[in-house]
């Protein structure tokens, strides 16, 4: 079975964000940059799928700068296969994004296409049902845990007041969130063979930006808070804050 | 044109209470462009008078698309009829819930209309005749300001993001069978719901979230937190940091953070958190923020708008009585 699994390249969640000049974008330097966390948990969903199996591939797949190329050996040391950069930059167009890969994806004709619930940069919750949609294949989002039977998938998926169970026939795209799939972190074994593994790179064909960030800011200040009291009895006081004050009760 | 399509929703046959903050920031966009606001609303055949009330917030026109097939929310039948209408309409924007829900159905629409998406937005305002919307990114370290170079413009709102506004309108309630739906041809089949313990308001859509970390010392302690909870009414939900969901004391689908829900509720209570950058990065933009610590140097006290320093198992009682008090006089 082939699994493509589309990862992005997003900082760490512990960064400092600082924006560049430009006003448009962040400033990367100093900045620690990670496999978006959701897109691991897709990783690993994908490894522990190919395990169970016995057979399979695992291609990585991800849209980005040259840059990327570090953060899809980071995934092939965790255990996939081979990778693949497309090299181009959507901005906040997760469409534009859609395209890109939607196109690469056509050609490698998998059974199963894995996708972060979202993207930890633009958190937009948004490519991977995109790409199902132009490439007409069924797709569950927010998928927390999911069986590979013969002929289809039953997907776990937490919604208010429990878990839909929902099946699925391949080739599927699933969006996967946490749950069941906790990454692997990669060995030194895993790290050494990574280098030897196959990465392909090239231009990403007709990424047109139609999202555009005119700006980037940084977030309103939070006027500074107050300890209203200490222990059980300050909860009156609270109480009524609430309701006069902050006018929420 | 620039008339404003709002998608609303409903469940089990009842109009959602996301859908009045939906039509409002549609209408108000509307009449900064000049056009009309038109509410979508999609469900099982007799559903229309449900949403008759949508005029009240400024929906000129209310469509109800009545099927069978769409009494429950399937991504297949609702994105074709939503990009259908949407196209037919003309629509110079459609809004969104970012709601369970709506997350889902969006990027579908976008995809079949071929346009971009702003998803979970803030805020949105008009700027010479287009649309401008503001949206949170790096969980929430940042805002972007967002235009848009294709018509229609596709957004979804953050819940509790947009307070409902009533702008009386007509709200002609027009109801239509869609044509061509054909669910056995449907590839996503739901085979089964398994009812949790968990509750059954989603923490990313109520407009009270009470939450509790590990400082809850375990799942047997919850109680006291499920009666803070009933003491702030209806819309309250229950959230967990994930420490605790870690731990198993709570379902995932309660963990709000970078790994979990954002939620921007009108009142926030972090009980027993510490306030690590993740977990603020689920919550920095709720309204009014509460916690209750032991721990004075906590960093949830610095985002924090009032705080209590102590014991929850002493605190939390008396707070959840205060509460039933107040609204007991109300
Ligand atoms: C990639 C990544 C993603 C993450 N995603 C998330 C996420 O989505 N959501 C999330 O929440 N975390 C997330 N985390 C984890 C996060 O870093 C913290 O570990 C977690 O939020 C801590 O949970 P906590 O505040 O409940 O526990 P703790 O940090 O242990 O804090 C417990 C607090 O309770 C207080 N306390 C203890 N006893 C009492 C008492 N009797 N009365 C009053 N106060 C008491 C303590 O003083 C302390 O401040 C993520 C981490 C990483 C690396
Ligand atoms: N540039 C990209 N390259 C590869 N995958 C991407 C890219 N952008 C988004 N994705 C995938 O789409 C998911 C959702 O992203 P987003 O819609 O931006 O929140 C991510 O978790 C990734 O799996």
């Amino acid at each position: 079975m082939r699994i493509v699994v589309c990862i992005k390249r997003t900082p760490d969640s512990e960064t400092r964000i600082r924006l560049a000049e430009t006003g448009t974008s962040i400033d990367p330097n100093g900045v620690k940059f990670i496999i978006s966390p959701y897109d691991e948990f897709a990783v690993e969903a994908a490894l522990q799928l190919k395990e169970a199996r016995g057979s399979g591939e695992v291609i990585l797949l991800s849209l980005g700068g040259p840059e990327t190329s570090e953060t899809l050996r980071q995934g092939l040391a965790m255990g996939a296969d081979r990778a693949i950069l497309l090299r181009g930059d959507p901005g906040m167009d997760g469409l534009a994004a859609a395209k890109a890969l939607a196109g690469e994806i056509r050609g490698l004709e998998p059974s199963l296409v894995l996708f972060g619930m979202k993207g930890a940069d633009m958190d937009q919750q948004q490519v991977g049902p995109m790409t199902a949609t132009l490439l007409d294949l069924p797709c569950v989002t927010a998928v927390s845990a999911f069986d590979a039977g013969e002929g289809a998938l039953t997907c776990h998926r937490e919604v208010e007041g429990g878990v839909e169970l929902l099946e699925v026939g391949f080739p599927a795209v699933l969006t996967i969130t946490k749950g069941k799939y906790e990454p692997r972190y990669a060995s030194l074994k895993g790290i050494m063979a990574a280098k030897k593994k196959p990465l392909e790179e090239r231009e990403a064909q007709g990424v047109e930006a139609r999202l555009l960030v005119r700006k980037l800011s940084y977030p309103p200040e939070r006027p500074a808070g107050r300890i209203v009291g200490k222990g059980p009895d300050a909860a009156a006081e609270l109480v009524r804050l609430l309701r006069e004050e902050a006018k929420v009760l | 044109m620039a008339d404003v399509l709002a998608i609303v929703e409903q469940r089990e046959g009842k109009l959602r209470g996301i859908s009045n903050e939906v039509v409002s920031a549609a209408a108000r966009i509307a009449a900064g462009m000049g056009g009309a606001c038109h509410a979508l609303l999609l469900g099982p055949s007799g559903m229309a008078g449900e949403a008759a009330g949508l005029g009240r917030y400024g929906a000129e026109k209310i469509r109800a698309a009545e099927a069978e097939a769409l009494s429950v929310y399937h991504p297949e039948g609702y994105s074709r009829v939503v990009a259908e209408v949407a196209r037919e309409g003309g629509y110079a924007v459609v809004v969104f819930p970012a709601s369970a829900q709506g997350k889902d159905l969006a990027p579908r629409v976008a995809a079949l209309l071929d346009v971009p998406l702003a998803s979970d937005v803030t805020g949105l305002e008009v700027e010479g005749g287009s649309l401008v919307a503001f949206r949170p990114v790096f969980s929430g370290k940042a805002f972007a300001t967002v235009a848009f170079s294709a018509s229609p413009a596709l957004v979804s709102l953050r819940p509790n993001a947009f307070q409902p506004r009533e702008s009386p309108a007509a709200g002609i309630v027009e109801s239509f069978v869609p044509s061509g739906l054909d669910p056995a041809s449907w590839k996503v089949r739901v085979r089964e719901f398994r009812a949790s313990g968990g509750g059954s308001r989603d923490v990313a859509e109520a407009s009270v979230v009470v939450t509790g970390g590990r400082g809850m010392k375990g799942p047997e302690n919850w109680g006291l937190l499920e009666a803070l909870r009933d003491a702030l009414g209806d819309d309250a939900a229950l959230g967990a940091s994930r420490a605790v969901v870690d731990a198993g004391w709570r379902p995932h689908g309660e963990q709000v953070g970078q790994t979990g829900k954002t939620v921007a509720p009108k009142l926030y209570f972090a009980l027993g958190i510490s306030g690590a950058i993740q977990h603020l990065a689920g919550m920095r933009t709720s309204q009014t923020i509460v916690a209750v610590n032991k721990d004075p140097d906590a960093p949830i006290f610095q985002v924090a708008d009032y705080g209590i320093v102590g014991d929850l198992f002493e605190v939390l009682p008396r707070l959840a009585e205060e509460v039933r008090k107040l609204r007991a006089g109300d």
